[in-house]
């Protein structure tokens, strides 16, 4: 009988008309989007920016086209002249060693270069001297952190080894240095005569021999990968692409966004609750509006496309707002970045992360206005005549609630498929959905609970457990904001708190103080004399030492074995492994036996037992091993459970006697010294035995530490834009409630109230508001933390009580004053304006 | 008469509203039937259920029993879309607080109903119908602009828009003081004139009353005098 003239141009029309009443009420739900689209824009710009830095300095920072290493043995001469007939090719060798000057040592990460070095890239030394001139006549040059460690100056000498070397210059820019996020010495830099005379090349010792190569013709880059892979696959060498430069660095990138990405989509949500919030005050001022058009004939739906109209507006200029705070981000970082990272930074738009960024934006907009939108739209126009809003208001009908379901659904399924570690991602959608359900069922019991206690106690009290139990009030979305922001604070602060500690303070009291590598076979004794000779060091352990990669597990080349992404590690590349009649100290097996002392046999191994079920291997299989280019295939015999945590020489694999003592090998050791004997024991060995290199656990701890530090200040800068959103959200959800209050204010104060009874009553509602919030967040957020660390980083948890409990006390003091800042203006009104309203 | 031949009729209406206090009796039994071109006025006490008359006649309230019919259309058996549609082309509603869209100007406010009908002439019918109120000079004003009498007459011209069989006013008058309030009445019961259209109004007024062809009382839910 009526037609029914959908007409979006009409709605469109309608929707122009009424923002000219202007933005005010949508500063909030403007604040509430473009905080968590700017970001996730900003986390995934200055990702990109880096990564796109990496690609570009790709060949630089690999070395060359393709790179050939080998540990122990450098390549002969046949594989050389391979090497040369494909190009340019540049030698680089690379060890650890002690630095001596005025009775002091320091470890260096020593580097010998040729002529041809660097093939790709520009190295950088003060005093704009070039390299040849600084190496050449026993020069070297090095980092400036070497000089200030040992109180030297450019023109000084260093010792290492049997050479001594002059200090050319310092390195400002080593091109292919990416690799080293943290090392643990600083570069020493001299040229191949001076690393013969350091007579540190001796057999057994961790030296990597790096073969560069600048392609002649580089679209051959992938065959010739291909084909030195396979060539010397036998003699354990690798052979990389600049596809793999730099992996730990993207590695970390890659994990770090992750991560931000999350706290991002967090603040997201906080804001998604003001943005309801936000729409739901809108619209509940568009009441008499919405009625009337009902009455003049429109229908909900043209309603509904009317407000959504304005809704999508407001949402774009919020995301446009968000997007260019995002994509400044790599521009407002950029001396940040490059202080921290070895690679700087391609500044540029990104339109991928850009439109990723909108698209959480848009998506989080459409979850959360959706249900208020619907609700409105389905408000009858009788409401112009009657109370509706007494008999319990209006709401959302049942395929809005499922359309925003969907919507959220989709936003998960956004953050979970741009996750590169779907699995984490999607515990964090689990999470969300959880932390969402539980403050939603505290909301309820908080208002229950307030209803049955509010005809007790003083009249302050009884007043503001009266407004917290009202129907239709903002008590749940102020819980919801504020116990979230709280959530990731605290769940952010356990994980910072959980790694430092893990890292500098519960280092177990009898833990070494000291690694000493590569100390030669015929070392040993003269090493064991020197610990005894200086007071108060103990020789903890002394164990045989050897490099090998996995060739196979249980007869499949590693290199088609399925393994699990978390244990790739493993195969990567060369692992040190040992061998021992006994079983190391506290060891504890899990399955199989451990060998008799006497055992005379078939190569046994004892393997790290995690790593056994990551590649599906049990007692009886088989793994084998390339050591120095010769294959050495094990039965396991054991598998043993490692605690990491203890700081004590681990390896993931022993050998049973028998199989490896004739193979190339050095010691390792760990020893414990108190603090005043550290230096004379490191210049002691330094003196004695000059090759044997020593590394201060501390100082390992520390570079890992300053790693932590560094991603610490972006993970708290993502987190303090949580932070933001949850304050924007707060101060939109006591906005909200303004009119209400001045209406109730204005009753109170004609009944006789006096300003300080409000003011009590607005500061207890307040107040116990923020302590359920900072509450259920704190625990909450203790549980995200102890998961977290726990389960996914394998670091003890302890409560960070002092952190969750100023976070309670900072969430409640806030809430406190914004909800007193947000009402005292209206304390001071007469109450007769008021009075007159309709 | 055939039922199809009233402007308006009520047979046997009941209203009850669910209120938290339990179900109350708005309307017990109300037959009313309006002429075309007829105007009547109900009267009655506060809170005898003449306003929501008002309203079930209007469509704007459904009723729990009874027949409602307005411009021969069985409000009993239409959709709330149909119900909108019905208002937007074939009902005029004038309240006693106006309800002008404050971010529309007089001439937006008047044409809604018509753009909601989809009329291509919306505007310029809008224009005529302020003119015939005596505000062609006010068209670009907001309603904040606008005295309240004038706001009064805006409305007036936005119910007659769409030329609608029907015009259902709650107390118009109701915020307007004696002379402002008699020259918005002007407007109305001339537009009506004009067009032939049913009027029905709710008023505790007793002169606006009178201008009336018809008065009927209600009293707690009943009618108890339809003769005036």
């Amino acid at each position: 009988m009526w037609t029914m003239p959908a007409d979006p141009a009409l709605a469109w029309r309608l929707a122009r008309r009424e923002m000219r009443g202007g933005l005010a009420g949508f500063r909030i739900f403007l604040a509430c989007i473009a905080i968590g689209v700017a970001a996730i824009a900003a986390v995934h710009s200055v990702s990109m920016a880096v990564q796109t830095g990496i690609a570009r300095d790709a060949r630089a920072l690999h070395g060359g086209d393709l790179a050939v290493r080998t540990t122990y043995v450098p390549a002969d001469a046949a594989a050389r002249s391979d090497f040369a007939s494909l190009g340019r090719v540049s030698e680089v060798v690379e060890m650890r060693a002690m630095a001596r000057a005025g009775g002091g040592a320091a470890l260096v990460e020593l580097k010998a270069v040729d002529g041809a070095y660097p093939l790709a890239g520009a190295l950088r030394l003060s005093g704009g001297m070039t390299l040849a001139d600084a190496l050449a006549g026993g020069g070297a040059v090095v980092e400036p952190l070497l000089l200030e460690r040992l109180g030297l100056a450019v023109g000084d000498r260093i010792e290492i080894g049997d050479g001594s070397f002059a200090i050319r210059a310092l390195l400002d820019r080593e091109p292919d240095r990416a690799v080293g996020l943290f090392s643990f010495g600083p570069r020493f830099m001299v040229d191949m005569e001076g690393l013969r005379r350091t007579g540190l090349v001796q057999p057994g010792s961790l030296i990597r021999y790096k073969y560069r190569i600048a392609l002649d013709e580089p679209g051959r880059t992938i065959a010739e990968h291909r084909r030195l892979a396979h060539e010397y696959a036998d003699r354990g060498w690798r052979v990389t692409g600049i596809g793999s430069a730099a992996p730990g660095l993207r590695q970390t990138i890659r994990r770090l966004t992750l991560f931000m990405t999350l706290v991002g989509l967090a603040a997201s949500i906080i804001g998604g609750i003001g943005v309801a919030n936000a729409v739901r005050a809108h619209l509940a001022s568009r009441r008499p509006a919405i009625a009337t058009l009902g009455c003049l004939g429109a229908t909900p739906r043209l309603i509904g496309l009317t407000f959504g109209f304005q809704i999508a507006v407001m949402t774009m200029l919020a995301i446009l707002i968000g997007l260019a705070v995002g994509a400044a981000a790599p521009f407002l970082f950029v001396g940040l970045l490059e202080t921290y990272l070895p690679v700087d930074p391609a500044l540029g738009l990104y339109p991928g992360p850009l439109l990723l960024a909108a698209a959480f934006g848009a998506l989080t907009s459409a979850v959360f206005a959706l249900p208020p939108l619907a609700a409105a739209a389905r408000r009858p126009p009788v409401a112009l005549f009657r109370d509706v809003e007494a008999a319990g208001g209006e709401r959302a009908g049942l395929a809005a609630v499922l359309a925003s379901a969907g919507l959220a659904a989709l936003l998960a399924g956004l953050a979970v498929a741009t996750a590169p570690d779907r699995v984490l991602a999607l515990w964090f959608v689990a999470g969300t959905l959880a932390a969402y359900g539980i403050f939603f069922a505290a909301a309820v019991a908080t208002v229950r609970l307030a209803r049955r206690l509010k005809s007790a106690g003083p009249g302050a009290l009884r007043r503001a457990l009266a407004a917290l139990a009202r129907p239709g009030g903002e008590t749940g979305g102020l819980l919801l904001s504020l116990g979230f922001g709280v959530t990731v604070l605290v769940a952010v602060a356990s994980v910072e708190e959980g790694l430092s500690r893990q890292l500098s303070r519960e280092i177990p009291a009898d833990a070494p103080t000291h690694f000493f590598i590569d100390i030669q076979p015929g070392q040993a004794e003269r090493f064991d004399a020197v610990i005894a000779e200086t007071p108060g060091a103990v020789l903890d352990r002394r164990t045989p030492h050897l490099r090998a990669r996995i060739a196979s597990i249980d007869g499949v080349p590693a290199a088609e074995a399925q393994v699990p992404e978390d244990a790739r590690w493993a195969i990567r590349g060369e692992r040190g492994l040992t061998w021992s009649a006994e079983p190391p100290e506290g060891a504890e097996i899990v399955a199989g036996r451990w060998w008799p002392a006497d055992y005379r046999g078939p190569p046994l191994v004892s393997f790290d037992a995690n790593l056994a079920h990551a590649f599906g291997l049990r007692p009886g299989d088989r793994i084998a091993f390339n050591i120095l280019g010769r294959t050495v295939e094990a039965e396991i015999a054991n598998l043993r459970r490692i605690a990491w945590r203890t700081l004590r020489m681990q390896f993931t694999t022993i050998f049973a006697p028998g199989a490896l003592e004739r193979a190339p090998q050095t010691y390792i050791a760990t020893v414990r010294a108190p603090l005043e004997a550290e230096t004379g024991l490191t210049a002691a060995m330094a003196a004695a035995l000059p090759n044997v290199s020593a590394i201060r656990v501390k100082d390992a701890l520390a570079a890992v530490t300053e790693l932590i530090g560094q991603m610490g200040i972006a993970i708290r800068l993502v987190a303090a834009v949580g932070l933001a959103a949850g304050l924007a959200v707060l101060a939109g959800a006591i906005a909200a409630g303004r009119r209400r209050r001045q209406r109730d204010a204005v009753v109170f104060k004609v009944l006789g109230a006096t300003r300080s009874d409000l003011v009590r009553s607005y500061l207890l509602e307040f107040a116990m508001l923020g302590g359920v919030a900072a509450l259920l967040g704190c625990l909450l957020g203790l549980a995200a933390g102890y998961v977290l660390l726990e389960r996914v980083m394998d670091i003890a948890w302890t409560a960070p009580v002092a952190t969750a409990a100023t976070t309670a006390l900072a969430a409640i003091a806030v809430t406190a004053l914004f909800g007193f800042l947000g009402t005292w203006r209206l304390l001071g009104q007469p109450a007769a304006p008021a009075l007159r309203e309709p | 008469m055939a039922g199809s031949d009233w402007a308006v009729e009520l047979e046997d209406v009941h209203l009850t509203l669910v209120s938290a206090a339990g179900p109350v009796n708005v309307l017990r039994g109300i037959d009313l039937a309006v002429a075309p071109g007829e105007s009547v006025a109900v009267v009655g006490p506060s809170g005898s259920g003449k306003t929501s008359t008002l309203l079930v006649a209007a469509g704007l309230e459904r009723a729990t029993e009874g027949r409602v019919a307005v411009a021969g259309c069985d409000l009993g058996a239409m959709t709330e879309d149909e119900l909108a549609m019905l208002r937007r082309e074939r009902v005029g509603i004038v309240f006693q607080s106006f309800h002008l869209m404050a971010t529309m100007t007089a001439l937006e406010n008047v044409a809604v109903p018509l753009e909601l009908a989809g009329r291509r002439d919306a505007l310029d019918r809008a224009r005529a119908c302020l003119e015939a109120v005596g505000l062609g000079d006010r068209t670009g004003h907001y309603p904040g602009q606008l005295s309240g009498g004038e706001q009064q007459r805006v409305a007036i011209a936005r119910a007659f828009g769409p030329a609608p069989a029907a015009i259902f006013a709650d107390e118009p008058t109701g915020n307007l003081d004696g002379k402002t309030g008699r020259r918005a009445l002007d407007a109305l019961f001339g537009l009506a004139a004009d067009g032939g259209t049913t009027l029905v109004l709710v008023t505790h007024d007793t002169d606006l009353a009178a201008r009336c062809a018809r008065q009927v009382r209600i009293e707690d839910g009943r009618i108890v005098d339809n003769a005036g």
